[in-house]
């Protein structure tokens, strides 16, 4: 394999520009940045650095001011909103610090969201839900509405949902940030053998060297820049 | 992928996330429903009193039977007819006719005063005077007490709803105006028609009482069928003696009710449109919160790939069930209050009291529905695009 064919994320020259009011703020200046198949990115950097909204452009839920992202060799920064909509629901698994489940359906229910979109038979989003809850080790909670699980729990059955499509890119922003060590460390051997047994190609945002120390690699922002170490 | 139906799927299943979060709003959502159904009580009830107003009026009419007044008299009030006249009608053709003659009914039309039961103020009533065939030509009328006043006593029989309306017409009482005295001794109902807000006693006897000498202000006449009317209005035109105007007894009274049923629907309509404007506000104000509330899971199911237009006829599609159920509420409510409830008013051309019921009819009840449509949908719209217009990566960021 050719190392053309093996990059998944490749980001060019990425700007983006918020206007607040009459001044303009630069949250991300310049970004390059190229992401293998199969890795594990952990992208760290203080708080306003610009993580998540690098997230955002590369999960096709905002568009850069400049530059291009190409995903699976696929430009999709300047798709309209209708396809791009249906872009993330083929191509993205989204993981939130907040677990993001709606509180009105069973755990089963939430993973099932995703695969309401797609031609499926019930009975095969049935078979791909089981699949994916016991992947994260969720069978046994199937039934239980978030607030009967623990937050753990709740982030791993937003795993689950992430993973249901069997996405090509996991976009995990902060996904430890709400939970305590123990409960962190499942999450985080989770997406680890995702990448590394399932070859799931996984970008998390941390602001946890124990969480980024998982990652096959780390990038850091600065300012809205990647810089190689972080500036003292 | 399958557009169209992926697009009805993705519609369903967000509106079943939205509904099932109802329990958890039911205090906002039962309000706004209640509101909607307030003005849909209200719309209906209002309307409802036009109607019961206009039944009343057009039962008063059927088909064979004709009123003939002076040229240009809109009301029979205005009207002036001399006994030449009066025979020459009677005369004419196509009037039906019995062994005692023609069924015409010379008729004067007087008001009076009364105190009304509720309040005890005085209220005008007309009293008419009619001819000896007048329980002919319009057989609607029938005793439900008493009898017939025989002519040239002084006796009056009563219309069920001017007995119930005003004081002093029980059988057997004595009414007096002026100088005059009359003694009550029939109640009447005439299929809930005009007539039922008259009292009627016989025409010279009422000649005399208000000094009209020979004359009369009306005739009534039975055709001999619903055909014969354009004959009997073509002879009585032609004829160079008289200088009349025939109209169909329906159309008349119709025409007599419509400037009360355009002032009740006016006003109603009125009234409705201000609380509907209330009600929309009250919609707007759930739907919004609806969606600020469900702002997060709206972006998440935007994230995950939902598109807006779904959210948006959610969103929309949830106002409308909301205003529905309030729409009916209302509408049933208005029904049991309303429909039947026996009223009386000024009827404007005549001066006098008309008795009617409300009547909630079919149609009435689907305008209700459709203006609780119509406020579910103003008042889910704009929540609806700022719904749809989510940036939805910065709603996710509001955690
Ligand atoms: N929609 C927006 N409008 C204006 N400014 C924005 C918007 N989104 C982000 N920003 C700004 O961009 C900067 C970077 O935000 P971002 O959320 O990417 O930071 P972050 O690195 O994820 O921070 P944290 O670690 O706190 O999550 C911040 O200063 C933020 O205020
Ligand atoms: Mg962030």
């Amino acid at each position: 394999m050719s190392v053309a064919e093996s990059t998944l994320v490749q980001v060019q020259a990425v700007e983006k520009f918020y206007r607040r009011g009459s001044e303009t703020v630069h949250v991300l200046e310049g970004i390059d940045l190229g992401v293998r198949a199969g890795e594990f990115l952990a992208l760290m950097g203080p708080s306003g650095s610009g993580k998540s909204t690098l997230l955002n452009l590369l999960g096709g839920l905002d568009r850069p001011t400049k530059g291009t992202i190409e995903i699976g060799g696929e430009r999709m920064d300047h798709l309209p909103d209708r396809p791009l909509a249906a872009w993330r629901a083929r191509h993205i698994g989204f993981v939130f610090q907040f677990y993001n489940l709606l509180p009105v359906l069973t755990a089963e229910r939430n993973v099932e969201l995703p695969l309401l979109l797609t031609p499926l038979s019930r009975a095969e989003r049935k078979r791909r839900v089981a699949i994916a809850l016991a992947i994260v080790g969720l069978a046994h909670r199937a039934k239980h509405f978030p607030r009967q699980l623990s937050g753990g729990e709740q982030q791993r059955a937003g795993i689950a949902r992430a993973i249901v499509t069997d996405p090509t890119l996991l976009l995990c922003d902060e996904p430890t940030g709400d939970l305590d060590r123990k409960a962190g460390d499942e999450v985080l051997n989770l997406l680890q053998a995702l990448s590394r047994d399932h070859g799931k190609t996984v970008i998390m945002v941390t602001h946890d060297p124990h969480a980024s120390a998982r990652a096959t690699r780390t990038v850091f922002l600065y300012k809205g820049q990647i810089v190689t170490e972080m500036p003292k | 992928m399958p557009g169209a139906f992926n697009w009805l799927a993705q519609l369903a299943s967000i509106t079943r996330f939205s509904l099932l979060t109802i329990p958890e709003r039911k205090g906002a959502c039962a309000a706004a429903a209640f509101g909607i159904g307030g003005v849909v009580a209200v719309l209906v009830g209002t309307l409802s009193i036009a109607q019961g107003f206009r039944q009343a009026m057009m039962a008063s009419g059927s088909p064979d039977a004709a009123i003939v007044m002076r040229s240009g008299s809109d009301t029979e009030m205005v009207s002036f007819l001399g006994p030449e006249s009066v025979r020459i009608v009677a005369d004419a053709p196509g009037v039906a006719r019995t062994a005692a003659g023609p069924l015409a009914s010379s008729e004067l039309f007087v008001i009076i005063n009364l105190p009304k039961r509720d309040t005890g103020t005085d209220a005008n009533v007309p009293i008419r005077g009619v001819s000896r065939m007048a329980f002919q030509v319009r057989d609607d009328v029938r005793l439900i007490a008493g009898r017939r006043f025989v002519p040239g006593r002084n006796e009056v029989i009563v219309g069920r709803g001017a007995a119930q309306e005003f004081v002093g017409l029980d059988v057997g009482s004595r009414l007096r105006v002026g100088r005059n005295e009359w003694r009550v001794v029939g109640l009447f109902t005439a299929k809930g028609g005009l007539a039922e807000s008259e009292i009627w006693t016989d025409s010279p006897g009422l000649q005399t009482a208000y000094q009209r000498g020979t004359s009369y202000q009306s005739v009534f006449v039975r055709l001999a069928s619903p055909d014969a009317f354009d004959e009997f209005r073509d002879a009585l035109l032609r004829d160079p003696r008289l200088n009349v105007k025939v109209v169909r007894q329906a159309e008349y009274y119709a025409q007599q009710s419509r400037t009360m049923v355009n002032l009740i629907t006016g006003l109603g309509s009125i009234i409705a449109g201000l609380m509907g404007l209330g009600a929309v506000f009250g919609a707007l104000n759930t739907m919004y919160s609806a969606v600020s509330a469900r702002t997060r899971e709206i972006a998440t199911l935007r994230a995950l790939g939902f598109g807006s237009g779904p959210v948006v006829m959610s969103v929309l599609f949830e106002s409308l069930l909301l205003a529905l159920a309030g729409g009916a509420v209302g509408a049933a409510g208005a029904y049991f209050a309303f429909d039947g409830f026996r009223a009386a008013t000024m009827n404007f051309q005549s001066f006098s009291q008309v008795a009617f019921a409300f009547a909630v009819t079919p149609r009435l009840l689907g305008m209700g529905l459709a203006y609780a449509l119509l406020i579910g949908l103003v008042g889910g719209l704009f929540p609806a695009i700022r719904a749809a217009r989510l940036p939805v990566a910065a709603a996710l960021r509001e955690n």
